[in-house]
């Protein structure tokens, strides 16, 4: 295999495994959650990944608009999928937490409630991009949408907030932050670091595929003409 | 011609077709007051809880109705060519966005005033005094549902499956708008007090201005080149 592809491939290998070792041995149990606490450590890092995504899908598509570049459009459509891919999982592993430790899988919390309209949202966005038929204009499509779509984020964040301010929700206790152990900290950062290193490797493939795939296309249609 | 000569003169021909064939208007119309119908079978008659949730009702039957006449007026210009040719026209291409969110914002007020008189026969709502500013707020969620409506529209028009591809679009991001339209009707509807009316007639205010500045730049990136 190539050197360029596997440096970051063998590095996102070793930070998930240093990741795991953190989460499963290193970290200590919590003493009231007990051990389903430790999904805290996958499922904060998955959270700020999609976001991370969601942010480069927007820059993506600014630039794309503004140069016309056919690399900027790819570099959102990979980055689109690989947030669609963690906030799924922010969206599973979130339940599965919820229910022993809130007594509940679902509660129409600001956090809760925006990730989950996010995901509609970006999976909108990954349907729009199969949905036209012409190419060029698709990836305008998406541009546009994908600007609105990461804007939105702030707005309906805000919005439920006002919205559960207004309606005040059972007190659900301190979720994170609230007194975190040193070790559970570090534990954190670790794993925040790990999903990171993870994130840009998984977007470095895709946009190396997706570049490949273009080409693939372009030297189909040299060959027809 | 000024600007506000072109605008009346795009809305004036949208206006005339729409009365020559009547095909927007009267389909939303008919579907805004199946879904009043429809919402009434799922609660008892007369109970009380349909009183307190006849503000959302409303706004269902808005933005349904909505989506589906928005859907309609630019699937009707796509199979006609009519768009090409406005674009031909020496018309500015921002001002064909205030000129189309004008249109649609007609449209759907019609709706809204045939519609609105009927719901409040069929759920003995008690408009005393509160009808200006419910009509204001109608107006307002309106202006930001037509401003993204407009701009989804025109993307999903050229889509394979425009009709199921304009909901997916446009219903997660227009939710803070529906969100602080529905919650502003609600407490209008049961004579809250003005600062907490108010409190959410702001945020919708912020909504609207934020959605159609980003409507209104990101709209020439959507046209045909």
């Amino acid at each position: 295999m190539d050197k360029k592809y596997l440096i970051p491939i063998l590095l996102s290998y070793v930070a998930i495994l240093a990741a795991l070792y953190f989460a499963f041995i290193y970290a200590p149990t919590e003493r009231t959650m007990g051990d389903v606490q430790r999904i805290f450590y996958f499922h904060v890092p998955s959270a700020w990944v999609s976001f991370l995504a969601f942010f480069v899908v927007c820059i993506a598509s600014i630039a794309f608009l503004r140069t016309g570049k056919e690399s900027w459009d790819i570099l959102a459509a990979s980055s689109a999928e690989i947030g669609v891919l963690f906030i799924t999982i922010v969206l599973i592993t979130g339940p599965m937490w919820a229910k022993p430790v809130w007594n509940t899988f679902w509660t129409w919390d600001a956090r809760l409630t925006t990730s989950f309209i996010l995901w509609l949202i970006y999976i909108a966005y990954l349907m729009l991009r199969s949905y036209v038929h012409d190419k060029e204009r698709g990836a305008r499509f998406a541009a546009v949408f994908g600007i609105i779509g990461f804007l939105d984020v702030p707005i309906v964040y805000m919005s439920i907030r006002w919205w559960r301010t207004l309606h005040p929700a059972p007190v659900m206790g301190g979720k994170e932050g609230s007194g975190l152990a040193p070790e559970m900290l570090m534990t954190l950062m670790i794993c925040l670091g790990a999903f990171t290193i993870l994130f840009a490797t998984l977007l470095f493939l895709r946009y190396k595929t997706g570049m490949v795939a273009t080409e693939f296309e372009r030297l189909k249609i040299k060959i027809h003409s | 011609m000024t600007g506000l000569k072109q605008i009346l003169t795009i809305v004036q021909k949208d206006l005339i077709l729409e009365m020559r064939s009547k095909e927007i208007i009267v389909s939303m119309l008919v579907f805004s007051l199946i879904v009043v119908a429809v919402f009434n079978f799922i609660f008892d008659p007369g109970s009380e809880q349909i009183r307190t949730t006849a503000p959302g009702i409303l706004w269902i039957a808005i933005i349904f109705a909505s989506n589906l006449g928005l859907s309609r007026s630019f699937a009707r210009e796509h199979e006609n060519a009519h768009m090409q040719g406005i674009l031909l026209c020496p018309v500015d291409r921002s001002l064909l966005y205030i000129a189309k969110v004008i249109g649609n914002i007609i449209f759907i007020t019609i709706v809204e005033i045939i519609s609105l008189p009927v719901m409040v026969v069929l759920f003995d709502l008690d408009l005393h005094g509160v009808l200006p500013l419910l009509l204001l707020v109608l107006f307002l969620g309106t202006l930001g549902f037509a401003g993204v409506g407009t701009l989804f529209s025109t993307i999903s028009a050229n889509t394979k499956s425009r009709e199921v591809m304009l909901p997916i679009l446009l219903f997660p991001v227009t939710i803070p708008i529906i969100l602080a339209a529905s919650k502003s009707t609600s407490y209008l509807l049961a004579g809250r007090d003005i600062s907490q009316i108010w409190s959410w007639m702001r945020i919708l205010i912020i909504f609207d201005v934020i959605f159609l500045v980003v409507c209104f730049l990101l709209y020439e990136y959507v046209l045909e080149e």
